[in-house]
């Protein structure tokens, strides 16, 4: 039949589908969203992954109030505790949320709160030990209402 | 100022590592809002809360407009001597709140 319009047609529509994976590729290969914040936090020491366990639900119907745990591996003796845990959002209006500062009379290192959350994002925590490194762990959240939109 | 509640075991081991919770009634306005005029509402936060056993501090948090209203907060330390815990907290008003708390320890 009429191949060569097929033909185009067919490679418009590859063109197509190629084309939004582009700036989505380009977006993703950038710089963390948290790099800038976590320089702020930890004075450009280098934060490693792990150690760090960030707990919500998978799925928070709203975002003004989702429960929250960090948990970090320690021992929490005098010689090896976490010193401060900070809770960053990736999508907050202000994404510094809090910071908690524990001692080794904590006996766990564990926090509990509720945030608020500006819609479906990535939640960091960032750890400091008492020997000065920093460990990070990430939570996902899908928020089906988000908490900033409310204007009234 | 503004009610509290806390939560700890009324007794509890030496040596044991206990969970103390406290929930503050605070609206922590996150100064996004408006009010029915459209005038925008002030920040109003508790920025920041201290909690000591016997005097010493254990537990400290700097909190932000990310925290939800009526703020909760949970964490742990270790049953040393029976006695008080004290939570002091403060606004970006300046209102400041407080609440105690005791424990008796055995063993």
């Amino acid at each position: 039949m009429n191949t060569p319009v097929r033909r185009r047609f067919v490679a418009l529509l590859a063109g197509l589908a190629a084309v939004p994976l582009l700036p989505f590729r380009a977006a993703r290969a950038q710089a963390d969203p948290f790099a800038a914040l976590l320089k702020q936090v930890t004075g450009g020491a280098t934060v490693r992954l792990g150690r760090v366990k960030v707990d919500t639900p998978r799925l928070a119907d709203n975002g003004h109030s989702v429960p929250l745990t960090v948990s970090v591996e320690s021992p929490m003796t005098a010689a090896d505790h976490v010193r401060s845990i900070t809770l960053l959002s990736e999508r907050n209006p202000r994404p510094l949320m809090a910071t908690f500062y524990l001692g080794p009379k904590a006996g766990r290192a564990e926090v509990a709160t509720r945030v608020r959350l500006n819609g479906t994002q990535r939640v960091l925590a960032v750890a400091q030990i008492s020997d000065g490194s920093y460990w990070s762990g990430t939570a996902e959240v899908e928020v089906t209402e988000s908490a900033c939109l409310d204007m009234s | 100022m503004a009610l509290a509640r806390v939560q700890l075991p009324a007794s509890a081991k030496r040596g044991e590592a206990i969970e103390v919770r406290i929930a503050i009634q605070h609206p922590m306005e996150t100064g996004f809002r408006y009010d029915n005029m459209g005038k925008a509402i002030p920040k109003n936060v508790i920025n920041s809360l201290r909690v000591r056993y016997n005097g010493t501090e254990i537990f400290r948090a700097e909190l932000g407009s990310g925290i939800a209203a009526n703020p909760y907060l949970q964490f742990f330390t270790v049953a040393e001597a029976s006695g008080q815990f004290d939570f002091e907290w403060v606004d970006d008003n300046g209102d400041r709140g407080m609440e105690q708390a005791a424990i008796s320890i055995t063993g």
